[in-house]
């Protein structure tokens, strides 16, 4: 590989002569990056319009449904929020009800372990963050089986954390804390100087004052990062939300919005389904656009620390 | 050093200490509250269990000498709890034969047994019949009794109480917590499954469904320990028990019904490789699953890649707009926007053939249904390529770049000399762990093909994945079998774990990140 390419080098290096008009240049130094990006684009786009298109579409089928709208009637929305055999307004509220208290506890346990581990030097502190990289390439649900069986054991004694209760679902996703935010966080905390705890100890902090008064108000873009990527993991979980909510008014969106699509329901379900998405996604891509900043700085940080 | 001053600071506040006092009694609580029904059931395990861990935690917030424990103990617990114990668990379970047929003890098989041989008594309690589903897919008979009107739940294992049930207006239990009632249709049409089940409610009585109702009376059945066989007096059948695989065999080898658990060692792996209904299409399943994982992290990476070399120019127009519109896919709800694509890969009407002018039938040919996957896979991941290249392309160091310049280096041979190499150290680890989230990506494929095509009578579809496979097995239409899908999760988690052996590896030398 190397030593053809030097070769290759030699030789087209004179083939360069600079005859060409403005627009090739122009082609191949900023055109090309525009006919790229917009083939991109346009592939990102189709399914999103398709959504749009079908959500807005009066009939509401599959057959009906064309890329570019064909007519314009909130028939599907109102649909959504009136039948009495599509509680949206329930699944919605199910999802946030169970994503964010998950995400928000999860964040506050995974930042306090990332803080024991940014400050403080302890036996087992290596094998430990090790494990926790080790740990979360296994996915909770590859032991649906056995939470299935645990979930099913708790439900005999305490049926609010049982089978069917959001309050187990929730554990399960609160299980997964420790994982990939602890090194998120734990690689922010380390770029906090370390001499600023030590002025606060010097003032008379103590360790928690450190991390409630120092460390966490200076860490709150990592903190929402984590938090914000949480909770979007948890909206879409599909499967653990499937297997622990089986009635119908209890149910997350994802289980319930399955339930909507063509194997499940009438063909007229098409365009309700997709209204249902779009409300969905104004609520997920409102919060990634208003901290797009963060997201790239957040994953890429992730990226060259490891 | 930070370490060893606040140990003398303690909980230096008042504010902290008030916190602190609330929390532990919160705790204390909780406990108290925990512990009541395991008082009540006698569950002493579960009740030292559960002493030790509201001890640890009082411990760790009480003592002073250590402080990182403070920090670590409640995700260390929750951890503990729902991943690994869990883990462990299912490794547990691959070694026994755990499913339909073999879900209680043996004692309750034997009582289950004797019961469904049950023969009404003149006098015996009659009961309406409605059937229920547990939330673990068990059949529940609900039984109203026809004397009192109390409703009771019965399953192969035992007779319960039922609190909380609300009954129709014959009486017959219509909705019950914790079950799914059948409908009087689903009643009639399941009828079969009904015929064996039986609750046993002493050594040799039981409850029996006949049509709409139940009765209780004597079995004609009865267990003699001495030859561990269970014999019917009415027709002279004699089963005896086979502990090697946890059921009551009759002399030319038909089982009983109810079974119950055995551990049966490596079964459930030699299965995989000795039995040729499970080998042949194991195999394919496996070789699908790493190349749909290679491929699904090659697509989105190079169309990811693509588009941040494309972008990374200063000075470029549109660039903002381009990335909030190339970020689109990861922003939307994954799961929705997967049930969409399948929509959009319909024969007759979806999009994709309407746009192309094919007319492909995306879910009936393997290698069709494999593009579709690999397509919507590419679109919901190619973002974050973008994203994470991009950010790394940013970062990397000029000046090795102006040196490649300056020695002659120019595009497509620049790309590949310098700036590849140098992404790929920075995203090695990255593209690994996205090659680990897509080798169990379950949602991708139950949402969108949901394992289709299946040639008939085969149980793995064309573009199955070992995780969506090991689902079917345990929670699928047909019988459930725990044992054989805990296996092939344990085997899941064997390469996975592999695959991270490997990435420690590479990027071991990137050591001071853990320092």
């Amino acid at each position: 590989m190397t030593r053809t390419s030097a070769t290759d080098r030699a030789r087209k290096a004179p083939k360069r002569p600079k005859r060409r008009g403005p627009f090739a240049r122009w082609a191949a130094d900023t055109g090309w990056r525009h006919l790229v990006a917009i083939l991109v684009v346009v592939f990102a786009l189709i399914p999103i319009v398709y959504v749009v298109s079908a959500a807005f579409n009066p009939t509401g089928t599959l057959s009906a449904t064309s890329l570019l709208p064909s007519g314009f009637s909130v028939n599907n929305f109102e649909r959504l929020f009136t039948e009495d055999n599509i509680p949206f307004a329930r699944w919605f509220f199910n999802s946030l009800v169970i994503a964010v208290p998950a995400a928000f506890i999860s964040i506050f346990v995974s930042s306090l372990a990332a803080y024991a581990f940014s400050r403080f030097r302890f036996k087992g502190r290596r094998p430990m963050l090790l494990f926790l990289l080790l740990i979360q390439m296994f996915p909770a649900f590859l032991s649906v089986v056995a939470l299935y069986l645990i979930f099913g054991a708790i439900g005999d004694f305490y049926p609010v954390a049982g089978l069917n209760s959001k309050l187990g679902l929730m554990l399960v996703y609160m299980g997964g804390a420790l994982g990939v935010s602890t090194w998120l966080m734990k690689g922010f905390f380390d770029t906090i100087p370390k001499e600023l705890d030590e002025a606060a100890v010097i003032d008379g902090a103590g360790h928690a004052q450190i991390f409630f008064g120092m460390i966490l108000p200076l860490s709150a873009p990592i903190i929402a990062i984590s938090g914000i990527l949480a909770f979007v993991g948890t909206m879409n979980d599909f499967i653990l939300a499937s297997l622990f909510l089986t009635d119908r008014p209890e149910m997350t969106l994802a289980v319930g919005l399955k339930t909507l699509t063509a194997a499940n329901s009438p063909a007229s379900y098409f365009g309700v389904f997709a209204a249902g998405t779009l409300i969905t996604s104004v609520l997920t891509v409102t919060v990634f656009m208003s901290l797009q900043r963060y997201i790239v700085s957040g994953l890429t940080g992730g990226a060259v620390k490891g | 050093m930070l370490d060893r001053r606040s140990r003398t600071a303690g909980t230096a506040t008042a504010t902290g200490l008030i916190v602190k006092i609330a929390v532990l009694a919160l705790v204390a609580g909780l406990a108290v509250w925990a512990a009541l029904p395991l008082i009540g059931a006698e569950a002493w395990w579960a009740l030292a269990l559960e002493a030790a861990i509201v001890a640890i935690v009082f411990y760790t917030y009480l003592q002073r000498r250590a402080i990182p424990l403070k920090y670590l103990v409640p995700g260390t617990l929750l951890l503990i709890a729902f991943q690994i114990l869990p883990v462990v668990m299912t490794v547990g379970t691959s070694f026994s034969n755990y499913g339909d047929g073999h879900r209680v003890g043996k004692e309750q098989a034997i009582e289950a047994i004797v019961a469904a041989g049950v023969q009404q008594t003149p006098g015996g309690a009659t009961y309406l019949v409605a059937v229920g589903e547990s939330a673990d897919g068990e059949l529940t008979l609900l039984l109203t009794d026809t004397a009192d009107g109390s409703t009771w739940a019965g399953t192969e294992a035992g007779l319960n109480e039922l609190d909380g049930a609300r009954t129709d207006d014959s009486g017959r239990v219509a909705d019950a917590d914790g079950y799914t009632v059948w409908s009087l249709a689903e009643l009639g049409e399941r009828q079969g499954e009904l015929a064996e089940l039986a609750v046993p409610t002493g050594p040799e009585t039981g409850i029996k469904v006949q049509g709409l109702s139940a009765f209780e009376g004597a079995s004609t059945r009865s267990y003699d320990e001495s030859c561990d066989c269970i014999t019917d007096s009415a027709t002279g059948v004699v089963w005896h028990a086979d502990d090697q695989s946890g059921r009551f065999l009759t002399e030319d080898g038909q089982a009983a019904l109810v079974g119950w658990r055995v551990g049966v060692g490596f079964d459930n792996y030699l299965a995989v490789l000795t039995d040729p209904d499970i080998r042949g299409p194991f195999f394919g399943v496996f070789v699908w699953n790493i190349a749909f994982a290679a491929g699904s992290v090659l697509l989105t990476f190079a169309v990811g890649l693509g588009v941040a070399m494309a972008l990374n120019r200063p000075g470029m127009r549109g660039t903002k707009a381009y990335r909030a519109v190339m970020i689109l896919p990861y922003a939307m709800p994954s799961f929705a926007m997967i049930l969409m694509w399948a929509q959009m890969f319909n024969r007759d009407f979806g999009l994709v053939n309407d746009l192309l002018g094919l007319s492909v039938n995306w879910y009936g040919e393997t290698w069709a249904a494999r593009t579709m996957v690999l397509v919507a896979n590419t679109w919901l991941g190619f973002p974050y390529m973008f994203l994470i290249s991009l950010g790394a392309l940013q970062a990397l160091p000029a000046d090795s770049l102006e040196a490649a310049k300056i020695d002659g280096a120019t595009g497509f041979t620049a790309f590949r000399k310098i700036t590849l190499p140098l992404l790929l150290v920075a995203l090695t680890p990255l593209l690994i762990s996205s090659f680990a989230f897509n080798f169990n990506n379950f949602n991708i494929i139950e949402l969108l093909s949901g394992g289709a095509p299946f040639r008939s009578g085969d149980a793995i579809g064309g573009t199955d994945l070992l995780i969506t496979y090991a689902f079917r097995q345990a929670f699928g239409s047909s019988s459930a079998d725990y044992g054989f899908a805990s296996a092939v999760s344990v085997f899941i988690f064997i390469i996975v774990a592999t695959i991270s052996a490997v990435m420690f590896r590479t990027t071991r030398n990137q050591e001071d990140v853990y320092s």
